[in-house]
């Protein structure tokens, strides 16, 4: 069995605001293996970023409060003080993120950015520093990377950016990737060298990716496992194999009708899940996406726990609906046929 | 960067003569008037205004009388080399209005530079306070002050630090000005309350800026990348969101240091009885002078055209997405 990097461990985070409590993230456990890229799919406000965050410490603040445990090397980050999480964060766990064209800051050229990754974290002189930036950006794919590293972002193109991201984040090798959205913002074309990157990198320098999207077309690409969550908790987990072919939860239903596919009949719309993500200060009763399910029934007044239902060990879901009323609906749900009551 | 330099001068040129032409017009062309009767006295002979008139060329058409008027400002500049009616002068008093001004400059230069020594200082000190520390009790008070700051006019604070600081209990001198060169320790100590009294204004005002700037800085993604890498707070604080707030203050501080060393400090050398530029400007106004008014206008106006291109220079070296290239 391949080395765990990373455990998750009934995970809650809440921010207290002006209006109530926000419960962001509602318990959620997973486990990240060396080599694996994990894949988390929901809708925005479902609790995706700020899990992947978390980990890093990034939400920290006086008004947010934290349950649970994320294990890194034998420590829980949630515990580590801020110093000693620093050391973590960028070397141990780097982090890239949605937009391109603002997670840089404009004022500095590229390669000083890149540098002050990894001289943050090693004792390296500028020089060295500087080479290994043009070294990074040449493995991202950057032409010409000798010239570009004295570059200002302005001066790239958003995908580069993106690559120069990628660049800073690996500048430490780190042995987690999280990358959040980090496609959402970028041509299609583009969106597929980017995904190929990553699982190239991923392979060459041996560390664990957590791919967060909401698109299960990019997880699709390169995920090995996948969670999927709504309303910041876990509805489905399961292999990527599991989850495109015996989707047990409607929730997974929905977001797999909503891919638009080359190989049905054009529909006349695209489909999507009715409403919209519950409040997370004042979230249902019962099952979380019984509001939007089109076939909750009288049991899911009472929401269901996380745990395996099928055959295939590891693929867990929260679905009180049996086997086979699950065959029965499926494929109608995902062709977008199926109405909430 | 040499044709953007060459561009800025050209423009720098265009502007100042069109502001002398407004200016010409605004206040020699319309209030009307005739200057040689004002000139001559008390119950002058019509010959007395004739020949007033002609002397000073008040009956030649008006664009001949700008391009004069211009030429005697320029011949200001070395009195000795012209013949007296060759030169810009005072309506009321004949003095040389550029030498007047330039007798004003020690003074006026001395209270702004170390005004905005002070203000951008203490300006950037609040400014960076009160947004670390942004709703905490810190914040509210250094906050409270600068509104106070802000909201002090300068005529009503200067006499009110001169009457308790200087004329009731003596710990300062009863305004008036030393030059640096005859006593500097005399030149600061007469110096002290008018730079404070000159800076209150703007350490609140570039204060409030910076904190607001900065609140929308640590919000940036880039601010977040940062964290993310794993970089100290207060180097977080320092090279990325105050690095990026300042550049928005280098703007404002270049347009207001341009504005009180172009004599727009009137008020602060009026109350102080500093000799300066500004209070020669009041003087002037106040006797409906005109050939000064236009001396000081267009004095004022250099100094914005100036630091306005100034400005702009530093300006792309701090922001590299404005840079020409």
């Amino acid at each position: 069995m391949a080395e765990k990097l990373l455990e998750v461990n009934g995970l809650k985070v809440r921010f207290t605001t002006e209006d109530g409590v926000v419960r962001a993230v509602d318990g959620v456990d997973f486990e990240l293996e060396r080599g694996k890229v994990l894949g988390i799919v929901g809708e925005s406000g479902s609790g995706k970023s700020v899990t992947a965050m978390t980990l890093l410490g990034l939400t920290r603040d006086k008004n947010t409060r934290f349950e649970g445990e994320v294990l890194y090397r034998d420590q829980d980050l949630l515990k580590l003080p801020e110093s000693r999480l620093r050391e973590v964060r960028g070397n141990e766990i780097a982090m890239i993120f949605q937009d391109p064209m603002t997670s840089l800051n404009p004022v500095y050229t590229v390669g000083d950015q890149i540098v002050e990754a990894i001289t943050t974290h090693e004792q390296a002189s500028k020089s060295e520093a500087k080479r290994r930036a043009v070294e990074l950006l040449r493995q991202v794919g950057i032409p010409n990377p000798q010239v570009r590293v004295d570059d200002y972002p302005h001066q790239f193109s958003g995908g580069m950016r993106q690559r120069a991201m990628i660049a800073m984040a690996l500048s430490c090798n780190p042995d987690v990737l999280i990358a959040d959205e980090p496609t959402t913002a970028l041509d299609v074309t583009i969106q597929a060298q980017i995904l190929e990157l990553l699982d190239r990198l991923r392979a060459d320098f041996d560390s664990a990716v957590i791919l967060i999207t909401h698109d299960l077309g990019v997880v699709a690409e390169v995920a090995d496992d996948i969670l999927v969550m709504y309303a910041g908790r876990i509805v489905e987990r399961g292999g990527k194999r599991q989850l495109f072919y015996d989707p047990q939860h409607p929730y997974t239903w929905g977001l797999l009708g909503s891919i638009p596919r080359l190989d049905r009949p054009k529909p006349e719309k695209l489909h999507s899940i009715e409403g919209t993500p519950p409040s997370l200060i004042n979230l249902p009763e019962g099952c979380k996406f019984r509001p939007r399910c089109p076939h909750a029934f009288e049991k899911c007044s009472e929401e269901p726990e996380l745990k395996n239902r099928v055959e295939a060990p590891g693929h867990l879901d929260r679905c009180w609906l049996s086997l086979e009323d699950k065959r029965h609906l499926r494929e109608s749900t995902i062709a977008g046929e199926a109405r909430v009551a | 960067m040499t044709a953007f330099i060459i561009r800025r001068i050209i423009g720098m040129v265009a502007v100042l003569f069109a502001v002398s032409v407004l200016v010409y017009v605004v206040f020699i062309l319309v209030p009307g008037g005739d200057p040689a009767e004002r000139m001559a006295g008390k119950n002058p002979t019509p010959d007395n205004i004739q020949n007033i008139r002609e002397k000073w060329g008040f009956d030649k058409p008006f664009y001949v009388q700008y391009v004069k008027m211009m030429q005697k400002a320029f011949n200001g500049l070395t009195p000795g080399q012209h013949s007296e009616y060759d030169i810009l002068r005072s309506f009321d008093t004949r003095q040389n209005v550029v030498q007047e001004i330039k007798k004003g400059i020690p003074a006026t230069f001395s209270l702004c530079i170390g005004a905005a020594v002070i203000w951008l200082f203490f300006g950037v000190l609040v400014g960076v306070i009160s947004a670390v520390t942004a709703g905490r009790a810190s914040d509210r008070l250094i906050t409270t002050f600068a509104l106070v700051g802000i909201s002090m006019p300068v005529f009503w604070l200067g006499i009110v630090l001169r009457y308790f600081l200087a004329e009731k209990n003596q710990i300062f001198p009863d305004g008036g000005y030393v030059p640096l060169t005859s006593d500097p320790w005399q030149w600061l100590y007469h110096l002290i309350l008018p730079w404070f009294c000159l800076a209150v204004l703007f350490i609140g005002f570039y204060g409030r800026v910076l904190r607001s700037n900065m609140l929308d800085a640590m919000n940036e993604d880039y601010v977040r990348t940062a964290k993310a890498k794993g970089v100290s707070a207060r180097k977080v604080l320092r090279r990325h969101v105050l690095r990026n707030s300042l550049i928005p203050i280098v703007t404002l501080f270049g347009l207001d240091f341009a504005a009180v060393l172009g004599g727009g400090a009137i008020l602060t050398e009026t109350v102080f009885d500093l000799k300066g530029v500004g209070w020669y400007a009041a003087q002037s106004v106040g006797g409906l002078d005109l050939p000064p008014i236009m001396g000081v206008t267009l004095y004022g106006a250099f100094f914005i055209v100036l630091f306005s291109a100034i400005v702009d220079f530093i300006y792309a070296y701090l922001d590299p997405r404005v840079r020409p290239t």
